[in-house]
């Protein structure tokens, strides 16, 4: 069997992978993109956790797919905002993007 | 230690999760990092199966793979002034904030999480198709979760349209 603590190594690089994609991309797909990484690195946890602890009651595959369900909602808003920016002042440069600010 | 076939295949899907991983942060190309992402998922889906989560694997291709990536894609489509390769999709200063801070949190999971002695062992007996189970905890347990859920589908899909539609200036406000 695998042990657990390498599904926990495998996520922690991927989080860590996702935060500095997020930190250091500026384009606003691309940071989408990082935190998507960063979704897939908590779900691994989660359904190695529930592997190790109960592997018969599934707690942790519930809450992967309420995890799985907020991200593609999270993408969905997140595109349609990225969408509406890109129209209205002509880049997606999340740097650049300073209309809001006061 | 003996080596199982099992870890030779963790392994191998470890190296082509974090691979394609370090791709889709690194990588001038936009495009091309939206499609190393898609190849992340597809071994995050081996992951599960690897953890007999079979119907994870499932949904992981259905949307993470079948819906998130063609809806990044086409969001890219349709900003394509950005694909273009020459514009720097980078930060200028990279590599003063956000390496530090990756790695700085990368040591303190490996300090706090990976490197707790657990102690857990998975049992070898082989869990069963897991779609069923999954399904009665959704509507007995999980019900409240579960239509809250789906209220937020819906709201992210109404949201989505009207931040995404074009406002006509002589249009119904």
């Amino acid at each position: 069997m695998v042990p657990l603590e390498w599904y926990l190594g495998l996520s922690a690089v991927l989080f860590c992978i996702g935060v500095f994609g997020v930190l250091s991309r500026r384009n606003a797909i691309a940071i989408l993109m990082g935190i998507e990484l960063m979704l897939n690195a908590a779900n691994i946890n989660l359904v190695a956790f529930g592997r190790f602890i109960h592997p018969t009651v599934l707690t942790g595959h519930v809450f992967a797919v309420f995890v799985i369900t907020v991200a593609a909602a999270e993408a969905a808003v997140g595109l349609a905002i990225i969408i509406s920016a890109y129209r209205n002042i002509a880049h997606i440069n999340a740097d650049k993007i300073n209309v809001m600010r006061w | 230690m003996q080596i199982s076939l099992q870890q030779v295949a963790f392994a191998a899907i470890a190296l082509v999760v974090l691979g394609s991983a370090l791709m889709v942060v690194t990588l001038r190309n936009i495009f091309h990092s939206l499609l190393f992402l898609a190849l992340s998922f597809v071994g995050v889906a081996g992951v599960y199966l690897l953890l007999s989560a079979d119907f994870l694997a499932a949904v992981q291709v259905l949307i993470y793979i079948g819906a998130i990536t063609v809806l990044m894609m086409f969001a890219l489509m349709l900003t394509h002034r950005v694909m273009t390769t020459n514009v720097t999709q980078t930060l200028g200063q990279w590599h003063l904030a956000p390496l530090p801070v990756a790695l700085g949190l990368l040591i303190i999971l490996f300090r706090l999480f990976v490197l707790h002695p657990w102690k857990l062992e998975a049992d070898a007996a082989r869990v069963g198709p897991t779609t069923g189970i999954i399904g009665q905890a959704l509507l007995t347990k999980y019900v409240l979760p579960f239509e809250l859920a789906s209220i937020v589908l819906l709201v992210a899909m109404v949201g989505a349209i009207v931040l995404a539609k074009e406002d006509k200036p002589d249009g119904p406000a």
